[in-house]
């Protein structure tokens, strides 16, 4: 065995891969507890479920491939993928969606690029945006909050999941869907008339987008990333719905709060966004990767055909973020800005 | 009438991307996308030889095949009207600016056997284009194109140095990628 020659700094990194994937999966627990809270056990089942299929496709692929086993499970980046698409997925979804989502993020997003490290697309997201283009109905289907309908109990929820002839789960736009199909009524008749609707946006949505910015900010407390891409993604989202906001009239794209407290924005904003491989590297391209991604999700929230958009807007910029590195690579110390050594 | 243009901009650029959503203009999007300063060379003679061309079929179209009664031939037209567009283009770059030449030289021809320049001629006769239309719809379609070359060459030379399994590499992972970037683009449907 040849020995590797390793260049300056000399430096030990305190974190390895597997200690930053399980404070990352840590850190979504506030955010499932929510959704637990309010959507029933669904989201856990899904978490569960796309965890026991993930660690399976991910061993048959390192299998494949000769690799160790072993090695490549602990960096528990198989986890970490799947645990997110867990959450984003609807609740209840049946166990073959799930399936099939799994084997897109992790076989095709994943390992067909060599695995950790070589991903130029988010997996989580790819396995997201597959299932939502090939199965649009299962994939809309969200369950009603707590509190406008029953939430099913452990087992009519297991049911739901992995006998689906069973259990005929009631589902109720969510409030995205609804500010999107909004037909002329002004923004206070449709709050009135609408039981989704919380405080600032949805019944259930605003705590879970609380908890996920929680849980982000326990992250940037632990310095596992830092802080340009969330907080560019953020601004740009909150300047573009403060923009074209139109007040209360029926033709307003909601309001900034709404934006940012709906749907995945905390979720991607924290735990989609900072994904180390296939975002943007250097310090300015997080800056325009996570703009790019907060006008684009406003693009498609509210122009475009999905109400949710943050899958999306995700893999455009992942699709981009090669191209904004080549031009923010940092200028190295000691050279001047055209390049030459100044 | 400008928000009419830009719509149409926006929607050849994005919703109607030709490569991505279209399908059109496959083989320089594969071929020519290994390098990014060889994929900037290739949008910047597609961009002018497309706004062009799609000018130039427009007109072929209206003044010459619809009053001789011989829309049946506009395919066959379309195809030497591109022709001629890039022979000429080649020449006259060649003389009145060499060093443009040397940067687009080699792509110039290529661009006529690309189908997203055939690909706008018939479609703008399909859908009753103006002739400004016409000229918009040209420059979108090769705008949308030129952004999509460009950042998959960047990806793809990332790609390059990827651990990407044995039967994958080359062509097969740059297919894969645009497919997966061709359901990132879906996302921009229902924009216009």
């Amino acid at each position: 065995m040849a020995l590797m020659r390793v260049s300056s700094p000399h430096a030990h990194g305190s974190y390895s891969t597997g200690m930053v994937m399980r404070q990352v999966l840590l850190a979504t627990l506030p955010g499932v507890f929510m959704l637990t809270l309010f959507f029933g056990f669904g989201t856990l089942i899904n978490v569960a479920w796309a965890c026991l299929v993930g660690i399976a496709f991910e061993s048959l692929a390192l299998f494949l491939r000769g690799r160790s086993l072993t090695f490549y499970l602990k960096d528990c980046s198989a986890l970490v993928t799947c645990v997110l698409l867990g959450i984003a997925l609807p609740p209840y979804a049946p166990w073959w969606l799930i399936a099939v989502g799994v084997a897109a993020a992790i076989l095709m997003a994943k390992q067909l690029y060599g695995g950790l490290g070589y991903n130029p697309f988010n997996p989580a997201m790819v396995g997201y945006v597959v299932l939502l283009i090939s199965f649009p109905v299962q994939m809309t289907a969200w369950a009603p909050p707590r509190g406008l309908a029953d939430v099913p109990n452990l087992w009519e929820a297991l049911q739901a999941c992995f006998l689906p002839a069973q259990f005929d789960g009631v589902t109720m736009a969510t409030p995205l869907d609804i500010l999107r199909q909004n037909q002329g009524l002004l923004m206070e008749d449709l709050w009135a008339q609408t039981p989704q609707f919380g405080r600032w946006a949805g019944i259930g949505w605003e705590w879970v987008n609380l908890a996920f910015l929680a849980g982000g900010l326990w992250l940037l407390y632990r310095r596992i990333f830092t802080w340009h891409a969330p907080v560019a993604m953020l601004a740009s989202l909150t300047l573009m719905s403060a923009l074209f906001y139109a007040g209360g009239s029926s033709s307003s794209g909601g309001s900034p709060l709404f934006h940012l407290l709906s749907g995945a924005t905390m979720f991607g904003a924290f735990f989609i966004v900072t994904d180390p491989v296939s975002s943007a590297v250097s310090v300015r391209g997080r800056l325009v990767f996570g703009a790019l991604i907060g006008v684009l999700v406003y693009l498609i929230r509210v122009w475009g055909n999905y109400p949710d958009a943050v899958a999306f807007a995700v893999l455009i910029a992942n699709f981009a973020a090669p191209f904004i590195d080549h031009y923010t690579q940092p200028r190295v110390y000691g050279h001047g800005k055209s390049g030459g050594t100044g | 009438m400008l928000a009419d243009y830009s719509i149409l901009l926006i929607g050849a650029i994005l919703v109607n991307n030709f490569v991505l959503v279209q399908f059109l203009g496959l083989c320089p999007f594969m071929g020519v996308s290994n390098k990014l300063e060889t994929a900037m060379g290739m949008s910047m003679a597609t961009t002018f030889v497309l706004t062009l061309a799609s000018a130039c079929s427009h007109l072929t179209y209206y003044l010459l095949l619809e009053p001789l009664g011989l829309e049946y031939l506009r395919t066959i037209s379309f195809i030497l009207v591109i022709a001629v567009v890039v022979q000429f283009t080649e020449m006259v770059v060649r003389k009145s600016s060499p060093l443009l030449h040397r940067v687009l030289g080699v792509y110039l021809p290529l661009i006529t056997t690309n189908c997203a320049v055939l690909g706008v001629a018939l479609l703008n006769i399909n859908k009753d284009h103006s002739f400004l239309q016409a000229l918009f719809y040209g420059f979108g379609a090769a705008l949308g194109f030129s952004l999509v070359l460009i950042l998959f060459a960047a990806m793809r030379e990332r790609l390059a140095v990827a651990d990407v399994p044995e039967p994958f590499r080359g062509a097969a992972i740059g297919m894969v990628t645009a497919g997966l970037m061709s359901l990132a683009f879906m996302g921009f449907a229902g924009l216009v």
